[in-house]
C-alpha cells in the first residue's frame, strides 16, 4: 500500500513541476508549486518524517506560495513578452536537463549504502517517541547553536525584506504620536482680546 | 515490492532535473526562475528525508528544516528584490538588470 501512494504522490509532483516550468501564465505556475509542495510533504509523510511534512505545508503552502502569488499579482508585467525565446531556449535546457538526469541517475542507481552505516549514525531515530519529540530532543540540546543560527538567517530576512521594500511617500500626512502627546493647552490655545466691531 | 531509497533517489534527480530545465527555460522571467530554484530545494530535503530513513539517522530531517529556513528566506529576500526593481525600472526581465554594466 505505501507503494501504491508512493507512485501516486511522485508522479503528481513530478507532473506538477513540468507544468510549473512550462506553463504559459505564471499565476498556474504557483498554484502547480503549491500542488508539487502537497504531493512532497505526502512523500515525507511516507518516509516517516512528519513534522517536515507538516512543515513543509504550513511554510512552504501557507507562506512562501501565497507570497509568490502576492508578487505575481502585484507586479503588472507582460508575462507573454517574457516567455519569448522559449523556443529558442528549448535544446539547450532539454540538452543541459538530459546531462543532469544521467548523472544524478547514475549516482542514484548506483548507491550502494554500507552495512556499517547505520551503527554510525550521529543521532539515530529512538522508537519509543514521535518524529516531533525525536526532533525537538536533538534540535534543541545537540543542535541549539545551529537552531540559534537559523533564527538570525530568518530575522535578517525579515529586517532586508522590509528595508528594500518601505519607501517613504513625500507629502503624506503622518501621526505624529510624540507631538500630539507634547501638546497642552498652554503653548496651543492663545486667548485673543478682540476689540469690538474691528476682529482680529 | 518496496520502496527503497533508490526511488526517492531517482524522484529527487527527476525533480532537480526539472528544476535546472526551468532555469535554463524561462531565463527572461525571475519569477518562475525563482519556483525553479524552490522545486531543486525540494528535491534537496526529498534526498535528505530518504537518506534520514535509510541510515536511521535525525540528523538528515534536522538540516532539512534549515534548508527549508534558508529557502524561506531566499525566497522572501529575492521577492523583496524583484518587487523594489520592478519599483524603479517597471520590468522585471533579466536581460534589463544591466545597470552595473560599465
Amino acid at each position: 500500500m505505501p507503494a501504491v501512494f508512493f507512485y501516486i504522490f511522485a508522479t503528481i509532483m513530478i507532473a506538477s513541476a513540468c507544468v510549473v516550468i512550462l506553463a504559459r501564465n505564471p499565476v498556474h505556475s504557483v498554484l502547480f508549486l503549491i500542488l508539487a509542495f502537497c504531493n512532497g510533504a505526502g512523500l515525507f509523510l511516507l518516509s516517516g518524517a512528519e513534522f517536515l511534512a507538516l512543515i513543509l505545508i504550513v511554510v512552504y503552502v501557507g507562506a512562501v506560495a501565497v507570497l509568490f502569488l502576492f508578487v505575481v499579482m502585484m507586479l503588472d508585467v507582460d508575462f507573454a513578452e517574457l516567455k519569448q525565446g522559449f523556443a529558442k531556449y528549448l535544446p539547450m535546457g532539454v540538452g543541459v536537463g538530459l546531462v543532469v538526469l544521467g548523472e544524478l541517475g547514475m549516482v542514484a542507481l548506483g548507491w550502494r549504502t554500507s552495512p556499517l552505516a547505520a551503527s554510525a549514525a550521529a543521532s539515530p531515530i529512538p522508537d519509543n517517541m514521535s518524529n516531533t519529540a525525536a526532533l525537538g530532543q536533538i534540535l534543541y540540546t545537540k543542535y541549539a547553536v545551529f537552531f540559534e543560527a537559523s533564527a538570525m538567517v530568518l530575522l535578517t530576512a525579515m529586517i532586508g525584506a522590509i528595508v528594500l521594500t518601505l519607501h517613504h511617500r513625500p507629502n503624506v500626512k503622518r501621526q505624529s504620536i510624540e507631538e500630539q502627546n507634547s501638546r497642552n493647552a498652554k503653548n496651543v490655545v492663545e486667548i485673543k482680546k478682540v476689540p469690538f466691531r474691528t476682529g482680529v | 515490492m518496496t520502496i527503497g531509497l533508490t526511488h526517492y533517489l531517482v524522484v529527487g534527480a527527476i525533480m532537480f532535473t526539472l528544476g535546472v530545465a526551468g532555469i535554463i527555460l524561462n531565463r527572461k522571467n525571475i519569477i518562475v526562475i525563482l519556483m525553479s530554484v524552490e522545486l531543486i530545494l525540494l528535491s534537496v530535503n526529498i534526498n535528505f528525508v530518504a537518506f534520514s530513513k535509510e541510515l536511521g539517522d535525525l540528523t538528515g530531517q534536522v538540516f532539512a528544516l534549515y534548508v527549508l529556513t534558508v529557502a524561506a528566506a531566499e525566497a522572501a529576500i529575492g521577492l523583496a528584490i524583484l518587487v523594489a526593481f520592478y519599483r524603479n525600472r517597471g520590468t522585471i526581465a533579466v536581460e534589463d538588470i544591466n545597470s552595473l554594466k560599465g
